[in-house]
């Protein structure tokens, strides 16, 4: 994963509130087998709409995208994290997101920024005409004119998107622990510990 | 261990604890892991890349459903027919060739046992109280209805639990929806959770889990409890749990992969000790009078606009919040709706009966109720039932309920995911309605331009019959 820190550019003033990940990836843009390729399927249905923010060459490339309450619910496909990062987007700042967009977004490097409704008004006006900044480590995000809102991040989630750290890589380095989980499952809890499938205990790990 | 009282939700994660970090976050177990083709394929790219192996191949089971045509899927030789979308045939292929790779039990599209995902896992009894579910999929919140903690991942989450079988969590807060009372004739566990996401709105549970409590839930069949847990997510909770009991133990009992002899025994005895203890707290709670529950459908675009049967088209103005109010001006434009229509003017032209929400043997039976001895509308040109597995039709043969779908005018077929969210060939054409029984009614959901209204199977087959959407307990 790519570390993350500053991100300094235009932002698409989208606003809209509860936008679903079918909103943000149609399904049948699900068919890949792959994580490239997915930013022509962003937002299609939006860009069908007549003055749309993600047609107008304004705002092509911006990497901050500005949204509404509850931005990302819906369906748990990843390929809406894989879309935005495809148009070039790595910071989305809402007044929400859904639990499930927020992890997967965070797992790809793309930074979601919880701010109040007053702190999202002003950013859109200020994305109509000037860039804005995003700074991970000061977890603040300013405004040439001055603005300046902070945001709160999970102390992990902010390492891990600072170093770009791989999390698979992280756990595998406790497989005496979940081995050891393993082991007083099989006494405790053998009916969840084992299905018809698994072979002799001696054979798992 | 805390003597403080505990909910069933808190009683799962103390028992899947591997460690807990400074931070709060825990590395949580993961009891079963179920894969499908649309949200793995990256992820077993993922494992490839690294060199890395699948854990425990033998906790998790991979099926294809979302992409399957519902077509018979064998000619009358018995050779199996090609898939002709070359993109979904490719992601299918994909499955299949990454599932034994990987030494995992892989179901196939002509296995009696295939279905979606979220219907084998507890017809299967790999599905259990007490465990923690995970699957890429948001619908996973399904199996909650077993007494089990599942919830939806994402892509590198599917890669995460492959190579570790755990995932990396903050404990959710916690939700009490408590319905109690008696629920009128005609009212289905697809109305009551229809009206408790109208209650709580799409957000209402976010960042928590939801914990279904009463007895309207305690009196429900495991069918409907799977009904009302799979729309968790359309309240915003990740995961919904209903605690097991006897109803549960006996539906579980015998299945294949329940647990057997001194393991059966061990089990249902943890089981019995997971509902929440007298007194435990929640961090919300929202109590419903049952017999506030009408028969229920959807008027707009998210599963929160919903209204009784008996209802009417609301106005955006009715909307004290202003960016409902533009949303709802939205939503009623694309689905062409006037406010003050009434709903039971709204006609339909197309009818769907099936997906995880409801294509159970008892939404079959529901439906099939309705239909006998009856006929579809003209006005309705397209109607399909599609049941959840291969074991339901099964089922559904030998109770002859196929006939009298057939019968009614309504097309019998193979069990995928389907025209839920039209990702193989069944799709919704534009500007046209739907009844349908799935679980969302987002734009363009059941193919581009489509109009969703959800309800229940019961009364997507009352709409069939008279090409309306209708108050079923007319018809019954």
């Amino acid at each position: 994963m790519q570390p993350v820190n500053a991100i300094a550019g235009r932002a698409i003033p989208f606003g809209r509130k509860n936008v679903d990940t079918d909103v943000i990836i149609p399904a049948h843009w699900l068919k890949t087998v792959t994580r490239e390729g997915l930013g022509k399927g962003a937002f299609e249905t939006v860009k069908k709409e007549p003055g749309n923010v993600f047609t107008d060459p304004e705002y092509a490339g911006a990497p901050i995208l500005i949204a509404g309450d509850n931005f990302g619910c819906g369906s748990s496909r990843e390929h809406a994290a894989w879309a935005l990062l495809d148009m070039g987007v790595t910071c989305v700042i809402a007044p929400s997101f859904s639990d499930i967009f927020s992890g997967n977004a965070f797992k790809n490097g793309i930074l979601t920024v919880a701010l109040p409704q007053e702190a999202i008004d002003r950013l859109m006006e200020v994305a109509g005409t000037d860039p804005i900044d995003v700074d991970l480590e000061s977890q603040t995000v300013t405004t040439r004119f001055q603005d300046r809102f902070a945001f709160d991040i999970d102390p992990f989630r902010k390492h891990c998107l600072l170093e770009g750290l791989d999390e698979v890589g992280l756990t595998l380095a406790q497989g005496d622990a979940i081995a050891g989980y393993e082991a007083k499952a099989r006494d405790t809890l053998p009916f969840l510990a084992r299905t018809p499938a698994t072979a002799a205990w001696r054979e798992i790990r | 261990m805390t003597t403080k009282p505990r909910t069933l939700y808190q009683k799962i994660w103390d028992a899947h604890v591997v460690d807990t970090r400074d931070d709060g976050t825990s590395l949580i177990y993961i009891d079963r892991h179920l894969v499908h083709e649309v949200t793995s394929p990256q992820a077993f790219e993922g494992l490839r890349a690294a060199g890395r192996t699948v854990r425990r191949p033998d906790l998790t089971i991979a099926v294809p459903d979302h992409n399957l045509p519902t077509t018979a899927r064998k000619d009358a030789a018995g050779n199996v027919l090609p898939i002709d979308d070359p993109e979904s045939a490719n992601q299918l292929a994909t499955l299949k060739a990454n599932a034994p790779e990987f030494g995992i039990r892989y179901i196939d599209a002509t296995d009696r046992e295939q279905g979606i995902v979220h219907v084998v896992g507890p017809e299967q009894g790999f599905s259990l109280p007490g465990a923690t579910i995970v699957c890429g999929d948001s619908h996973t919140a399904c199996h909650g209805g077993i007494g089990a903690l599942a919830f939806g991942i994402g892509t590198t989450e599917v890669e995460h639990v492959l190579a570790t079988q755990t995932l990396l969590l903050k404990q959710s807060k916690t939700m009490e929806v408590r319905v109690e009372g008696k629920l009128g004739a005609g009212v289905t566990p697809k109305d009551v959770i229809l009206h408790v996401i109208g209650v709580i709105g799409t957000a209402g549970g976010t960042g928590h889990v939801i914990e279904y409590r009463g007895n309207v839930f305690e009196e429900m069949s495991v069918e409907g409890r799977l009904t009302v847990c799979n729309m968790s997510i359309e309240g915003g909770a990740r995961a919904g749990l209903i605690a097991p009991d006897e109803t549960t133990f006996a539906y579980l009992k015998g299945r294949p992969y329940s647990p057997t002899g001194a393991d059966w025994d061990k089990a249902v005895a943890w089981w019995k000790g997971l509902a929440a203890d007298p007194g435990a707290t929640y961090d919300k709670s929202v109590s419903i009078r049952a017999e506030d529950i009408q028969p229920t459908v959807t008027w707009g675009t998210s599963p929160e606009d919903t209204s009784a049967i008996g209802g009417v088209v609301p106005a955006p103005e009715s909307f004290a919040d202003a960016s409902k109010r533009d949303a709802v001006t939205h939503s009623l434009d694309y689905m062409g709706l006037t406010p003050g229509t009434k709903l039971t003017d709204v006609e339909v032209q197309n009818v769907f009966i099936g997906s995880c929400t409801n294509s159970r043997i008892e939404d079959i039976r529901a439906a099939a109720e309705v239909l006998k001895g009856r006929k579809k509308a003209d006005n309705v040109k397209w109607a399909i039932v599609v049941p959840g597995s291969g074991l339901v039709k099964e089922q559904a043969e030998a109770e002859g309920l196929d006939r009298i779908i057939i019968e009614a005018g309504l097309e019998w077929r193979e069990p995928g995911c389907s025209a839920c969210l039209a990702m193989n060939p069944d799709k919704v054409p534009p500007g046209e309605r739907c009844a349908s029984t799935s679980n969302r009614n987002f734009t363009g959901r059941q193919g581009p331009g489509s109009r969703t209204h959800l309800m229940s199977p019961a009364m997507a087959a009352a709409a069939a019959v008279t090409g309306k959407l209708t108050d079923v307990r007319e018809l019954v």
